[in-house]
């Protein structure tokens, strides 16, 4: 598997979009750190590039990369070689390469300026949306026939999860405010992973305190052993699932 | 060696392969030979589980080729168009197909490497090359193994005289070492010489498959391109492209 996937990390590094992407991440990281005296607030402003950013450019990228060597796939499977162990070692390819990029620009400042239990929490965070969004990109990229339509749709997806969700839950939530549905919106937070995770690391956060009863219950819930285990468990799922998905999907394609 | 079982295959509604059932020996050399969009890419595609039937079964030397995929170590390709991952060099795309198929040096076969001159520029990316030398390359690699199976989509179409005339030397070579080889081409003059046996498709149907001397036995031509043209005639299957195919022949500055 990894014989493949060395080849998949070389031509990704050869590009050099990635080493652009490290560059960026560090840079914002440390300037984040730098201006603000406190560095919990830098953490917050931190948060909010993990929850938008880092999605966004994982679906992208990934559904960039797909598109652009899909002549390697091409070649490769005209090779002694499964279909399910070509479209790992892109993944894992992929994966790495995104994955080594957030630990350089996010974890290294990070480690540096706030390795704390919030600063930890961020960077599981990050590492397991990098991971989800990686997997629905190539489930994204082999269901969708040409490179307009897949990118387009990979931008959908992020559309959804980063700013549709939100709104969807807001509105239940206002209209059903009579009831109780601290339960409910548990669940929902569940049905996304930019939003888990964003509940995950704010709770380690000295504002979980301003958000009231819910925010008590959250806490209660997300900050006891079960939570980490829940939360974890509910991230693999988003990995592992539409990854699975992709793989079945890519097994019967015509290439 | 080969033999294809009741295959069909449609992309969305339109047919590319209907009720096609073959059997190919080693020691052949089978020309596949139809009109442009007539199926054979399609079926040379499913042979080596690229496109995947609709129904029927293939076996390579009664190992079927939706199970495992080892069957594809016995088969080099050349496929009609050879797309490589732009950022590679030359000598690391034949060093990766070396290390992913894990065939010792001394088992290569590298004559058509050095016969058309590629380790001179085996440092050259492949997106700078032209289609010819790409076209080289495709055979090259395809050779480079010296698999049992030889299967050639169009392999003359853009080289040069000189490397096809070295190519066509290469596959008359194997088929002494009694391979199997596939090869479809539209040059009618570039088989004569090759060929045993003639397979004719259309709109995705086997017309026949009938051996040189039969075909030379029942049409009374000699040449190829007239022994098809009559059965075509005889048959009354639209002949327009073999018309064609004689101004092609005629015009000798061409070859």
């Amino acid at each position: 598997m990894l014989k493949l996937s060395r080849y998949v990390l070389y031509d990704i590094l050869r590009s050099k979009i990635i080493l652009a992407y490290t560059l960026f991440l560090l840079i914002v990281a440390v300037s984040m750190f730098q201006m603000e005296e406190n560095s919990s607030k830098a953490m917050l402003s931190l948060l909010n590039i993990v929850l938008i950013v880092l999605p966004l450019v994982s679906l992208v990228f990934t559904t960039i990369h797909y598109y652009n060597s899909y002549e390697f796939i091409e070649l490769m499977s005209s090779q002694p070689m499964s279909r399910t162990r070509i479209l790992l070692s892109e993944f894992a390819g992929v994966a790495i390469s995104l994955l080594s990029a957030f630990l350089v620009g996010v974890g290294i400042p990070v480690l540096l300026f706030a390795a704390n239990d919030t600063g930890f929490a961020l960077l599981f965070t990050g590492i397991c949306l990098t991971l989800v969004f990686t997997s629905i990109a190539f489930l994204a990229a082999v269901i969708a026939r040409d490179k307009a339509r897949g990118i387009g749709f990979a931008l959908l997806l992020w559309f959804y999860f980063a700013l549709i969700y939100d709104g969807l839950v807001l509105l239940i939530l206002f209209s059903f405010s009579d009831y109780p549905l601290e339960k409910l919106t548990l669940l929902l937070s569940a049905l996304n992973p930019i939003d888990l995770g964003r509940i995950f690391i704010m709770l380690k956060m000295d504002v979980s305190a301003l958000m009231g009863y819910t925010g008590a219950l959250y806490k209660d819930f997300f900050g006891s052993g079960t939570g980490i285990l829940f939360t974890t468990g509910i991230m693999l799922l988003w990995i592992v699932l539409p990854l699975w998905l992709a793989v079945r999907k890519f097994r019967k394609k015509d290439l | 060696m080969i033999r294809l079982e009741h295959i069909n295959k449609k992309f969305r509604k339109l047919p590319a392969l209907v009720d096609v059932s073959a059997n190919f020996e080693k020691g052949q050399v089978i020309s596949l030979i139809g009109p442009n969009g007539s199926g054979k890419t399609t079926l040379i595609k499913s042979i080596l589980g690229m496109v995947k039937p609709d129904n029927g079964k293939i076996f390579v030397e009664e190992q079927a080729v939706d199970g495992d995929h080892t069957y594809r170590e016995k088969i080099g390709y050349m496929p009609q168009i050879g797309r490589y991952p732009d950022n590679m060099r030359i000598g690391q795309l034949f060093r990766m197909m070396q290390h992913i198929r894990n065939v010792p040096a001394d088992k290569l076969d590298k004559t058509l490497v050095e016969q058309f001159g590629l380790e001179k520029v085996f440092e050259k990316p492949m997106r700078t090359l032209s289609g010819g030398t790409r076209q080289k390359v495709s055979a090259a690699l395809a050779f480079f193994f010296s698999p049992p199976i030889l299967i050639l989509d169009e392999p003359t179409a853009g080289l040069d005289p000189l490397a096809s005339e070295i190519l066509k030397e290469k596959i008359l070579a194997e088929k002494k070492k009694n391979k199997l080889i596939l090869i479809t081409s539209h040059i009618l003059s570039d088989l004569e010489e090759l060929t045993t046996h003639i397979m004719y498709m259309q709109d995705g149907k086997m017309l026949f498959l009938k051996d040189m001397e039969m075909l030379q036995e029942e049409t009374g031509e000699l040449k190829l391109g007239k022994a098809i043209a009559r059965i075509m005639k005889g048959e009354q299957f639209s002949n327009q492209w073999i018309d064609k195919m004689f101004t092609a022949k005629k015009d000798d500055s061409v070859y």
